[in-house]
C-alpha cells in the first residue's frame, strides 16, 4: 500500500491528557493505574481511569451527546492542536474529503446502565432525559465528533471489541487508496462501564493487581480508557525533516473461539505477516513490537506462539497495557500513537508492571524503557470474536 | 462533490439472502417487490444457524441468527465458499435483547454476569460466530454509522472488492429492541439482507452495480408496505437496491448515507 502520514496525533488515557504525560510516562515505564474506584463499583481490581471526566460536562451545545465516552472524545480532541490540525486540513483539502473511522467497543453504554436505574416503578420506562443515539449508539462518538471537526467526507464505527480502532485505519486507507477520500480522522475512544468490568470479572479475566503483561505470575487485564485521534494524510506534513506514516494493516479471523484466542496465535501471525506484506516490509525490518499484552495467561502465550514464529525471539517488543489498562475498543489508536511516538523519540517503551518475564514465554519483553534505533515498528491488536489486526508504522526520511 | 461524483465503485452481485418480517428468503421477496405475489405481514422467522456446531448454536440469539440465515442464503446462491469470503456486518444496534439482558443484570442487587452474556455482547458477535463455523481465519469487519449503517456497510464491501479484488459478502442485519430501550430506539422488527459482490463479471451474476457518493434525495419503494420497513429499520434501505434488482431493468437508485450524502446506485441487471 502508499504510505499513509500522521501528520497529526493525540492521545488522552490515565497516563494523561495529550502526549507530553504519555511520552513522560512511557520514557519511565510509568503506569496509570489505580485500584477500581469507577461508581459503585465492588470488584477487587485496578483500572485506568482518565481523570476529571466527571467534572467536565460538554459544552452545553453539545449536550444531545453528554455521556463519558464523548467527554472522553472531547478531552482527548482538545489535546496537542488536533483540532486545529484537522480544521486546517479540512479548509485545504475540503469538508467532503475528508473521512472519519472510529473504533469503540462499548460507546456510551454505561449512560444506558445508569438508566436502567432509573427506570419508572409503575411502567419501568427509562428516565425522559436519555438519549439512545446521542450516547449508547455505537456510532454516537463518530457522530460527535463528525459535527465537532466538520468532516463531510464518508465515516464509520468499526466496532469489533479490541482490535476496532486498529481495523478503522484499514477502512480509512482502503478509502484514501482508492481516491474516495484524500485524507482520515482515524480514532478510538472507548471509556470504563459495568458492562466490561463486571463482564471480564464473569470470565475471571480482571487482575485483582496491577496488570503484568507477559510476566510469570501475570493474573489478568487491568480495564483502562482512553481517546487517541491520528489524522492520516497522502502527502507529508510540510516542515516535517522526517515523518511517521502507515506502512501496512494486516486482517485476519482466528475462526476459533468467542472469547478465547487460538492456542497457536494462528490468526495473530497471518495478521502480522499481512500487515509486513502491505508494508513491503521484512521481518528484520522491524525494531519493535508494541504487543497485544493484555497480561491474561492464555491471551500472552498465544501471542508470544505467533510473534516469535513471525519475529523470532530477538526483537524488543512490550506491551504497555501495564501503564495504560487495556483500552478495549480505544487500544488500536492508543498503541498506534504510542508506536509513533517511539518512532519519533528513538524509545523502546518497557512494559510497565512487568519485572520479571514468565521464562515460558521465550521472546525479546523489555521491562526497562531504553533508546533504541528504529525505523519501522508493529502494533498488535486482536479482540473477542477472534478478530485480529496488526499496523505497520515507520519514519520516513 | 463533483470530484467525488467521479470515484466510481463497481461490482457484480452474484447472490442476495433476505429475512424480515413476512419475508422469508430472496425469491419470495423478490416476487412481493415485483407484485408477483401479495406481501403479508409477519414475524421475522430466525433459524438457528445450522452451520455451527450445536455448543456455540446454543448460545446465539437473534442478531446471530438473523446474520447467519441472511448470509448463508446469499453465499449459496452465489456459490461462495462462506471459508473464503470476507464478510462485512453491519448494524445498527447490534443484539439489543442481550444488551437489556445485561442492563437489568447490572442495574439489579446481583451483577454477576452470565460469561456468555458478556462474549456475545460485543458489537461483532455474529462475526465471531460466522469465522468459527466457516472454519477460516479470512478477515471481517463490523461497522455500525446509526441508520447510515446499510449504505456505511456497502461503501466499506464495495472498497474491500475494488483494493483486494476478493469476493466480498455484506451482511446487513437489525433485530428490534425490547422495552423499555424499544421506546427510545423504535426499530419495528427484525430484518437482515446479504449481498454476494464480485469484482468480476460472472455467468451467474444478477446485476452490476456502479457505486458513487452523491447528495440527493434517498430513493423510496414503490410497494408500500415495504416502504415502511425501509423507513423504520436501518438494514432495510437496502430494499431500495432489492428492488432496482428485482425489476431487472436498467435504473439509478439513492442510498440515504450521512446526511446530506447519498449513495447513488447505477443497478444494470446482467441475466
Amino acid at each position: 500500500m502508499t504510505p499513509l502520514f500522521l501528520t497529526q496525533f493525540t492521545a488522552t488515557s490515565c497516563l494523561g491528557t495529550g502526549l507530553q504525560p504519555l511520552r513522560a510516562a512511557l520514557s519511565s515505564a510509568r503506569s496509570g493505574l489505580a485500584p477500581c474506584r469507577f461508581e459503585d463499583v465492588e470488584l477487587d481490581t485496578w483500572i485506568g481511569a482518565v481523570a476529571d471526566i466527571d467534572e467536565q460536562p460538554l459544552p452545553q451545545i453539545w449536550s444531545p451527546f453528554e455521556c463519558r465516552n464523548n467527554r472522553l472524545a472531547f478531552l482527548g480532541l482538545g489535546q496537542d492542536d488536533f483540532r486545529a490540525g484537522v480544521a486546517s486540513c479540512l479548509s485545504r483539502l475540503g469538508a467532503h474529503r475528508v473521512g472519519l473511522f472510529m473504533g469503540t467497543s462499548t460507546s456510551g453504554v454505561l449512560q444506558t446502565e445508569l438508566a436502567y436505574r432509573r427506570r419508572d416503578p409503575g411502567s419501568g420506562a427509562l428516565p425522559a432525559d436519555f438519549n439512545y443515539a446521542g450516547t449508547h449508539n455505537t456510532f454516537s462518538s463518530a457522530n460527535f465528533i463528525r459535527q465537532l471537526l466538520g468532516i463531510q467526507g464518508p465515516a464509520a464505527v468499526v466496532s469489533t471489541a479490541c482490535s476496532s480502532s486498529a481495523k478503522a485505519f484499514g477502512a480509512a486507507q482502503r478509502m484514501i487508496e482508492l481516491g474516495i477520500i484524500d485524507a482520515a480522522v482515524v480514532g478510538g475512544v472507548d471509556s470504563l462501564c459495568l458492562t466490561t468490568l463486571y463482564g471480564f470479572h464473569s470470565l475471571q479475566l480482571t487482575a485483582p493487581r496491577p496488570c503484568r503483561p507477559f510476566a510469570a505470575d501475570r493474573a489478568g487485564i487491568s480495564i483502562g480508557e482512553a481517546a487517541a485521534f491520528v489524522l492520516l494524510e497522502k502527502s507529508a506534513p510540510r516542515a516535517a525533516t522526517s515523518a511517521i506514516a502507515l506502512l501496512g494493516v494486516g486482517e485476519s479471523n482466528d475462526g476459533y473461539h468467542l472469547s478465547a484466542p487460538h492456542p497457536e496465535g494462528l490468526g495473530a501471525r497471518l495478521a502480522m505477516e499481512s500487515a509486513l506484506s502491505a508494508a513491503g516490509l521484512d521481518a528484520a525490518d522491524v525494531g519493535y513490537v508494541n504487543l497485544h499484552g493484555t497480561g491474561t495467561t492464555s491471551n500472552d502465550s498465544a501471542e508470544c506462539a505467533a510473534v516469535t514464529r513471525v519475529f523470532g525471539m530477538d526483537l524488543p517488543c512490550s506491551s504497555t497495557k501495564g501503564a495504560t489498562g487495556h483500552t478495549l475498543g480505544a487500544a488500536g489508536a492508543l498503541e498506534a500513537v504510542i508506536c509513533a511516538l517511539a518512532l519519533q523519540d528513538q524509545l523502546l517503551p518497557g512494559g510497565a508492571n512487568t519485572s520479571l518475564v514468565d521464562p515460558a514465554l521465550q521472546l525479546n519483553y523489555l521491562t526497562q524503557s531504553q533508546p533504541g534505533s528504529i525505523t519501522n515498528a508493529v502494533s498488535n491488536s486482536f479482540g473477542f470474536g477472534g478478530t485480529n489486526c496488526s499496523l505497520a508504522f515507520g519514519k520516513l526520511a | 462533490m463533483n470530484d467525488i461524483a467521479a470515484k466510481e465503485l463497481v461490482a457484480y452481485v452474484t447472490g442476495i439472502g433476505v429475512r424480515g418480517p413476512g419475508l422469508v428468503d430472496w425469491p419470495q421477496t423478490e416476487a412481493v417487490l415485483c407484485a408477483r405475489q401479495p406481501y403479508q405481514r409477519g414475524e421475522t422467522l430466525l433459524p438457528a444457524p445450522e452451520t455451527l456446531p450445536p455448543t456455540e448454536r446454543r448460545r446465539t440469539g437473534r442478531a446471530v441468527r438473523l446474520a447467519f440465515a441472511t448470509g448463508l442464503e446469499a453465499a449459496r446462491q452465489s456459490g461462495a465458499d462462506p471459508a473464503q469470503l470476507p464478510v462485512v456486518f453491519a448494524s445498527s444496534g447490534g443484539d439489543g435483547d442481550n444488551c437489556h439482558e445485561i442492563c437489568q443484570t447490572l442495574a439489579s442487587a446481583n451483577r454477576a454476569l452470565s460469561p456468555t452474556r458478556f462474549h456475545n455482547s460485543v458489537h461483532n458477535a455474529p462475526a465471531g460466530y460466522w469465522s468459527i463455523a466457516a472454519g477460516t481465519q479470512v478477515q471481517s469487519t463490523t461497522i455500525c454509522a446509526y441508520d447510515a449503517s446499510f449504505a456505511a456497510g456497502l461503501l466499506e464491501a464495495l472498497t474491500q472488492v475494488a483494493v483486494c479484488g476478493v469476493t466480498t459478502a455484506l451482511i446487513a442485519y437489525d433485530i428490534d429492541y425490547p422495552p423499555p430501550l424499544r421506546a427510545a430506539r423504535a426499530v419495528p422488527a427484525a430484518f437482515g439482507l446479504a449481498l454476494i459482490l464480485r469484482a468480476n463479471p460472472q455467468p451467474n451474476a444478477l446485476a452490476l452495480l456502479r457505486v458513487r457518493l452523491d447528495t440527493g434525495t434517498a430513493s423510496r419503494l414503490g410497494h408500500h408496505e415495504l416502504e415502511t420497513l425501509r423507513a423504520t429499520i436501518p438494514a432495510a434501505e437496502g430494499l431500495v437496491l432489492l428492488e432496482a434488482i428485482a425489476m431487472r431493468r436498467a435504473t439509478t437508485v439513492n442510498i440515504a448515507y450521512l446526511e446530506p450524502q447519498t449513495l447513488r446506485v447505477t443497478v444494470t441487471p446482467c441475466a
